[in-house]
């Protein structure tokens, strides 16, 4: 009888256990179903990144100016035109972080022109560095390979010679942008992670024919910011330079046409594709220096659509004479 | 009537409740075809669908919540949906029942015996639940990373925790276990510094391939229904194709007749679901158990013991499916369904050890990062795979579909069929369109598949946002794919023929195929020339033409040389003469001893991508019928904004 009634005791205490466990369970699916619910579904897919903006990264106050050097050696011409912008120091200060956005879409050596020259890379760098940058970073999105693009123009080496830092594009390096005003650049992932620390920016573009614009220089060179698939802009390329130009505000941006591709452009991939036109431009105006640029190519920069409408849109002038830029002769 | 009794109307209503599903599933306008019946609710109560989900999306989309009650009724039960509702497990136990019929009462009760092996199906759960928990668990090992102050919290809340049981001295931690666990968060706090934000470990859906209900779903509505379509019991207008078929029936028909040596096969040895649902019951208030420890041992209640779960003895409450054999077969009343564990004594765990637990889940995890190293899902996406309107984008689709095959059946067209590996080995069995196969393309105004489907891997679209009508005119219409016409194959390029069929059939307004006219010169290898014309007809020398061979209306004559002559249409023609439509005479007939040349006209087709949705009408009707002239991939779909083809679309 005792047996039985403690038989009993431990069914029911094992009854209850198992009663108020399969209680809990019933109680956390039930809100487990109750949170999650979601009687509508999912929506059209949208990007889940917020977007951002870029910076205006000019020098607030200065007047536009522009100066073209003459002479073979860039490491001269390069310190003369800043010279005669009232050097390096009227942009740069003490402390300022500073991002060079290169050209160097194509894995080829420097001899072909077809990126931005590894001397001219080292020398901004270290004018930088001399007038009190706290950092330099090189960057660009290339169209090649990244790493070989780096290597093979010989700006990476360059760069961390002179104490820079070199940036390869990472895919979550890129965040959507919409440019207002514009029609293509809209939530459009730029290669935005290399700005989050700098607060100047200078764009150094080598001067070359491009078969589809007409010519690459230093509007076109901020199309390696873009991320994305976006080589459909050539489907209307005059536009997309033109917003490149609206998008971005630099401090200041130079235009190497020490040597010119002239032809073949915009990979060259031969000696004979250049020209040796001696000359540096350096600017806080990019519409101007891409329209003395042109001369270059032996073009007329009213053949180039997108000055004519960066112009219209306030990103500078086509009129390169009105900044009265210092022109000094061959060195 | 007896509980088995009961049982056994249950097991054939759902199994009827399913097949009326499968057959209602049809679109017209008939009663017995899709009029609002809910032709999901049986895999809306699979709760593994709904947990599956859950886990990859964390959303229970719309029906899926009956799952809920599936679950809550298991706790309380046991695995009643195994033993009652499955209509799966109801063909097993036929089919197994018809296998064992003639045997002795001692060789039923030894094709019932438990087996160690029954420990399968919970590697196979855990390895398909690990495969969706993927993200959840990057979530968690990036917690210090992405939300240090939550993982603080929570190593703070261990630390006070084990303080208190060390201090109050309700629990004494080992050094070893200390040691381990010092370690385990040093490990969580640096691993998250190694992965990305959403690179490597990402979730996956594919519960379906193995989970019964889908599975059965997809046998009879790509096998058995396409079957009886070839009878004069037919369902569809027409019968039906599907490719990969024969993958599906062998796993279908080796599921079945498996049961004839083994009863239950499935569900013992393979059954996801089985083993969710015997990992729920653990706390069921009622289960089957003895009422006296001692018994004749006669075994005759394991006779017909459904889940080979050993009530005679130490009964395995996991692997019981309630099919309640056990309580009607003993003769002496010894067996029964109450809130008491049996008095011989019960198990509730599977069988699985710690170590095939780590190497089930590992196995899990690992699976879908080392997939998709085919890049698939990036720059190596294959513009074969045409998913149906409203597919959500590739990534997201692969964390809902269950392959169940209901856009398929339900797809009045049949050009949604089973991906092989179009898709890799991830998007087995999803839906890909087959412009080849079926009736047509994929129809303009219809939206049948995103409104059926079952998760929403295909959104319910409405005809409005599919079209980018109305509310949608900003967004436009759904674009699955573009048409590219193969100018090599295509008639009116390739062949000088005639022909237009794409354009013709071009549902859309304004229509996506445009075509520019061309005369092209009929080549006869001799010179054509006028030997007496008036402004009608024209006579030519010798006897070259082929009687009427150019009175189609498509052939037009030109003198040649002359830039500025119009060709004039040929109406009629004998073996040497000509005769030209009244409406357009010649102004200046050719000159005898003049050459003309006779051309035939030519619209040839452009696609306009604009206006392209990629419903494959074109390629459907195209009269190249091997290789199609003009075919649709993915390109410029609108469900990947990195498929985009054009600027302006």
């Amino acid at each position: 009888m005792e047996d039985s009634n403690r038989k009993y005791n431990e069914n029911r205490r094992d009854f209850l256990t198992r009663a108020a466990r399969a209680g809990l369970s019933m109680a956390a699916a039930c809100s487990l179903g109750y949170w999650f619910f979601d009687p509508k579904g999912p929506g059209r897919s949208s990007s889940i990144k917020t977007g951002v903006s870029l910076a205006d990264f000019s020098i607030p106050g200065q007047k536009p100016k522009m100066s073209i050097v003459h002479g073979e050696d860039r490491t001269e011409t390069i310190r003369r035109a800043m010279q005669a912008l009232g050097g390096i120091e009227g942009f740069i200060h003490k402390g300022d972080r500073v991002l060079l956005k290169v050209n160097a879409a194509f894995a080829s050596p420097p001899a072909l022109s077809a990126t931005t020259h590894p001397q001219l890379v080292s020398e901004v760098t270290r004018l930088c560095f001399k007038a009190g940058a706290a950092k330099v970073i090189v960057t660009d999105n290339p169209i090649n390979d990244p790493a070989s693009c780096f290597q093979l123009t010989g700006i990476a080496r360059a760069a961390r010679a002179a104490g820079g830092t070199v940036v390869l594009p990472a895919e979550h390096f890129f965040r959507p942008i919409t440019i207002s005003g514009a029609r293509l650049i809209r939530e459009w992932p730029v290669l935005f992670e290399p700005f989050k620390e700098v607060n100047r920016l200078i764009g150094i573009a080598p001067v070359k024919d491009h078969h589809r614009s007409g010519a690459s220089m230093t509007m076109k060179n901020w199309y390696g910011l873009l991320g994305g698939r976006r080589n459909i802009f050539h489907q209307d390329i005059n536009t997309i330079i033109t917003e490149l130009a609206m998008m971005v505000k630099p401090t200041l941006v130079i235009l190497d046409g020490t040597t010119s591709m002239m032809s073949n452009g915009p990979t060259g991939g031969s000696l004979s594709d250049l020209k040796t036109t001696k000359t540096m431009i350096v600017s806080t105006d990019q519409v101007a220096a891409d329209a003395f640029g042109a001369s270059l190519l032996d073009k007329d920069a009213g053949s180039l659509p997108y000055i004519a409408a960066a112009e219209a849109k306030g990103a500078g002038t086509a009129d390169y004479r009105s900044l009265n830029p210092v022109i000094i002769s061959e060195l | 009537m007896t509980i088995v009794t009961a049982r056994r109307i249950s097991q054939i209503f759902f199994l009827i409740v399913f097949l009326w599903f499968c057959v209602v599933t049809t679109l017209g306008d008939a009663w017995w075809q899709l009029r609002g019946w809910s032709v999901n609710w049986i895999i809306e109560l699979d709760p593994l669908v709904g947990l599956g989900t859950l886990l990859t999306t964390h959303t229970i989309y719309s029906g899926l919540l009956w799952g809920l009650a599936t679950v809550v009724l298991t706790i309380v039960l046991g695995r009643f949906f195994c033993g009652w509702i499955c209509p799966f497990g109801a063909i097993h136990q036929f089919v197994g029942f018809v296998g064992r019929r003639k045997k002795t009462s001692l060789e039923k009760a030894k094709v019932n015996r438990y087996s160690r092996w029954q420990v399968v199906k919970y590697w196979i759960l855990i390895f398909l639940l690990a495969v969706a928990v993927s993200d959840l668990l990057l979530y968690l090992i990036r917690l210090p990373r992405g939300e240090p102050r939550v993982f603080l919290g929570l190593i703070a809340a261990g630390l006070a925790v084990a303080l208190i049981l060390t201090v109050s001295g309700t629990y004494k931690f080992s050094r070893r276990f200390l040691f381990a666990l010092l370690l385990g968060a040093c490990f969580w706090a640096v691993a998250g510094f190694f992965l990305n934000d959403r690179q490597l470990l990402s979730a996956s859906l594919q519960v379906g391939l193995l989970d019964p209900i889908p599975l059965v779903y997809r046998s009879v509505n790509l096998l058995i229904l396409p079957l009886v379509d070839e009878t004069t019991l037919r369902l569809t207008a027409r019968p039906r194709y599907y490719e990969g078929s024969g993958l599906i029936a062998i796993i279908f028909l080796t599921a079945i007749f498996l049961n004839l040596k083994f009863p239950r096969f499935y569900c013992r040895f393979v059954c996801p679901l089985g083993a969710l649902f015997a990992v729920i019951s653990r706390y069921a208030l009622w289960r089957i158990g003895k009422t006296e420890a001692e018994c004749t041992d006669c075994h005759l209640c394991e006779r017909n013991c459904e889940g080979a779960c050993a009530p005679s003895s130490t009964i395995r409450i996991n692997e019981c499916v309630l099919c309640m054999n056990c309580r009607s077969e003993c003769h002496h009343h010894l067996i029964g369904y109450r809130t008491s564990p049996s008095a011989a004594g019960e198990t509730v765990s599977p069988d699985v050890s710690r170590r095939q637990f780590v190497v089930a889940a590992v196995s899990g995890v690992a699976a879908i990062p080392v997939l998709r190293l085919n890049g698939y899902l990036a720059a190596n996406w294959n513009p074969q795979l045409v998913r149906p309107p409203g597919a959500l984008d590739e990534e997201a689709f692969l964390t809902r579909c269950i392959k169940c095959g209901q856009c398929m059946r339900i797809c009045p067209t049949n050009v949604i069929h089973l991906a092989g590996l179009e898709g890799g080995l991830e998007g087995l069995w999803t839906p890909v369109l087959n412009f080849r196969i079926g009736t047509s393309g994929c129809q303009h105004k219809c939206i049948a598949c995103g409104n059926i489907c079952p998760t929403a891997a295909i959104r319910p679209i409405t005809l409005d946002e599919r079209l980018g009508k109305n509310h949608f005119t900003s967004t436009g219409p759904i674009r699955i794919g573009t048409a590219f016409v193969d100018r090599g194959r295509c008639l009116p390029w390739a062949m000088d023929t005639p022909c237009i069929v794409c354009q013709e059939n071009c549902p859309v307004s304004p229509k996506a195929i445009v075509t520019r006219e061309v005369f092209s010169p009929v080549r006869f290898g001799k010179r054509l020339v006028v030997q007496r014309s008036d402004s009608r007809q024209i006579e030519l020398e010798g006897n070259m033409l082929e009687p009427d061979r150019f009175a189609t209306g498509d052939f037009f004559c030109k003198i040649t040389g002359k830039v500025f002559s119009h060709p004039r249409r040929i109406v009629q023609n004998t073996d040497r003469r000509l005769a030209f439509s009244a409406d357009r005479p010649w102004d200046m007939p050719p000159e005898p001893g003049s050459r003309v040349e006779i051309q035939i006209r030519l619209q040839r087709p452009y696609v306009k991508p604009e206006y392209c949705i990629g419903c494959g009408v074109c390629e459907h009707e195209c009269p190249v019928r091997g290789r199609r002239a003009i075919r649709v991939t993915a390109e410029n779909e609108t469900r990947n904004q990195q498929h985009k083809m054009l600027l302006r679309t």
